[in-house]
């Protein structure tokens, strides 16, 4: 699912918009709501967030709208059970932290597959220890995407091109997410030393703040990820489904590469 | 979190390395003041009928145990070339450490203090202060212990370059357990020596994160000496009244590692209580988890009441001011003495608890 729709993207000479929400913020309902809203105003695949007590690679915003989600009594088993009556129309990643995964026990990859889920993101599992993990997704046909850094080193890289499914998730920048600006054109290096390695998709993530961004990250990575922005345009009353389609004008026109 | 790979790198090489081995062990007898006494207590030791020898880290510059791994990660951070040294910290101890260690090698230093513990350990943020330290409060989720190091994390990842992340016990991504237990083990060696012919039936130490228990422990490992870990009970054993990671919790990952943790059905990490700040922690060093598993460390949980009497006590009896944390260990050999009748006992003596009068008085009318 996510292979293919990066393929169809490249085939238009788009990048992939990848959306990012937490699942039950500001309640469940709402959350999927807003979520299949992002699905029909163009995003190409819908990261949800899967809320934590402690997630160490977010920023406030993430943090404070996870805080609200967990008390409002979501869980990863509430989350599936709600996305399992939705059809969102774009395939749907979890991110969520290892904790929550370990925790819901043997049957999550089955549930998730049930659910339409069709891989995951997991911000606390480095390359090294995935193996595990990665063997038990691809038993339900679901992909283990993993993330690279500004920091990573050689060795890394070439182990995460080269396990990485769906595709690979790039850092902007040192840091956490929600910071914006700075590091678009430091981050080009790293993408293209990744795409020398791999044929997986590449995609940006962490600080995109709007759609100048997504566009500069358009022209040389085959995908964007925005989220900090999509909360924060949410908490601010703006409509997001307008920013969803602005993002996704910014990522038709690539430049060549 | 790839500057972890540098530390360990780094580390390994250190360890391996007589001139870093040696500095480090100057700095613990001319500027620490090491070795720390064994100091029988003897008053304590008649009234409860049990031999108990307090290894005396009280004693220590700054107080605690915690100066021990801080002079030995500040080492590791200018071999490293770091200029700007970040640490969480509890009860402030392992905060006045990195400090201190940091004003005596010209390192800039950042403290990442949550804002409960911020309140009821304003003697530590103060000398923190005066040490030169910035102290950044942590106001996100409970406000304590984990709190404070999520945000030292973040730090961490954003400035990974100029930044070395101190962290105060035996907890985080591989190297940190093991080589915060490394520094801590002069702990259990002094203590061998300092023993001489006796040789004791049980070593007990308190547990937050589990870094003076394992110092004290990791030398007499192959022995077949007892030792206990003694955890925080709170106010009671219902989820959110104490820290009592190894008695009450189970199997998960926290901050980079794979270890007992105090959590929900679905993973979400539960905030903890406990009188003292230094073990008001949900999560617990994994060589406590495989100490557990194996049977080789037995660990119990006592009370904030029970640590309450036993500073008193030992106040009283010995003239000496426990930590809180500290009292934690005394409490539980006070609770079992009956069962400890003519054995003898060494318990770590973790810090002084000069810090924590704010909260004996606080308390006064309870026990
Ligand atoms: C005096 C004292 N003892 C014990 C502890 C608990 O930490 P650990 O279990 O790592 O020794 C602390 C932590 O702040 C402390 O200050």
């Amino acid at each position: 699912m996510i292979n293919s729709a990066f393929r169809q993207c490249r085939d238009k000479n788009e990048a992939a918009l990848i959306t990012y929400f937490p699942g039950g913020y500001p309640d469940l309902d709402t959350s999927l709501d807003i979520i299949k809203s992002m699905a029909d105003a163009g995003a190409d695949i819908l990261e949800i967030g899967v809320p934590f007590s402690d997630p160490v690679a977010d920023g406030p915003v993430i943090q404070a709208a996870a805080q609200k989600a967990l008390e409002q009594g979501i869980s990863l088993k509430r989350l599936l059970e709600g996305l399992s009556e939705y059809d969102m129309g774009k395939p749907v990643l979890l991110m969520s932290y290892l904790n929550p995964l370990i925790a819901y026990g043997e049957t999550l990859m089955a549930d998730a597959r049930s659910a339409s889920v069709s891989g995951f993101i997991i911000p606390d599992l480095p390359v090294d220890e995935a193996a595990f993990f990665s063997d038990k997704a691809t038993e339900q046909s679901l992909d283990l995407i993993l993330l690279a850094a500004p920091t990573s080193s050689e060795k890394r890289l070439t182990a995460i091109a080269k396990n990485s499914r769906g595709f690979i998730y790039t850092v902007s920048r040192t840091g956490i997410t929600g910071q914006g600006g700075a590091g678009i054109e430091n981050v080009k290096p790293l993408v293209r030393s990744l795409k020398s390695k791999t044929d997986t998709a590449v995609a940006v993530g962490f600080g995109v703040d709007g759609p100048e961004a997504a566009g500069a990250i358009a022209g040389f990575a085959d995908g964007v990820i925005v989220g900090t922005r999509l909360i924060r345009a949410f908490d601010a009353g703006e409509d997001v489904a307008a920013l969803v389609r602005e993002l996704k004008d910014a990522t038709l026109r690539r430049s060549a590469q | 979190m790839p500057a972890v790979e540098d530390v360990a790198r780094a580390y390994d090489e250190a360890a391996a390395d007589p001139a870093f081995i040696h500095a480090h062990e100057n700095l613990l007898r001319d500027y620490v003041g090491r070795p720390s006494p064994l100091t029988e207590a003897k008053r304590l030791s008649d009234m409860l009928g049990v031999r108990i020898f307090l290894k005396r880290e009280d004693l220590n510059h700054t107080g605690a145990h915690k100066i021990n791994h801080t002079l030995g990660q500040i080492l590791l951070a200018q071999r490293l070339g770091k200029e700007r040294i970040i640490a969480e910290t509890g009860a402030g101890q392992h905060g006045v450490a990195t400090a201190t260690a940091c004003a005596l090698m010209g390192l800039g230093c950042v403290v990442y203090m949550g804002a409960v513990d911020v309140d009821r350990q304003a003697l530590n943020v103060q000398r923190m202060q005066l040490l030169g330290a910035e102290l950044i409060t942590v106001k996100s989720g409970s406000q304590t212990l984990k709190d404070a190091i999520n945000d030292a994390f973040r730090d961490w990842a954003a400035r990974p370059y100029d930044t070395y992340y101190c962290i105060g016990t035996v907890t985080g991504p591989d190297p940190y357990p093991r080589m915060v237990r490394d520094f801590q083990s002069i702990v259990g060696r002094e203590v061998k020596q300092q023993l001489g012919s006796i040789s004791p039936d049980l070593l007990v130490a308190c547990v937050g994160g589990g870094s003076n228990a394992i110092g004290l422990f990791h030398p007499f490992l192959e022995s077949d000496i007892a030792m206990v870990g003694v955890e925080a009970g709170g106010r009671g054993m219902s989820p959110g009244d104490h820290g009592a990671t190894l008695t009450m919790g189970s199997k998960g990952v926290l901050h980079g590692t794979s270890t007992y943790m105090l959590q929900n059905d679905d993973g979400q990490v539960i905030e903890t209580h406990s009188i003292s700040a230094g073990l008001d922690y949900p999560g617990v060093g994994p060589e406590h988890a495989a100490l557990k598993t194996s049977g080789r460390v037995d660990y119990y949980s006592v009370s904030d009441a029970e640590a309450l009497a036993a500073f008193r006590l030992l106040t009283k009896l010995e003239g000496i001011l426990p930590a809180l944390e500290s009292s934690h260990a005394l409490a539980w050999i006070i609770r079992e003495a009956s069962f400890l009748k003519g054995k003898t006992v060494v318990m770590n003596l973790s810090g002084r608890g000069d810090k924590d009068l704010g909260i004996l008085a606080e308390n006064r009318d309870s026990v």
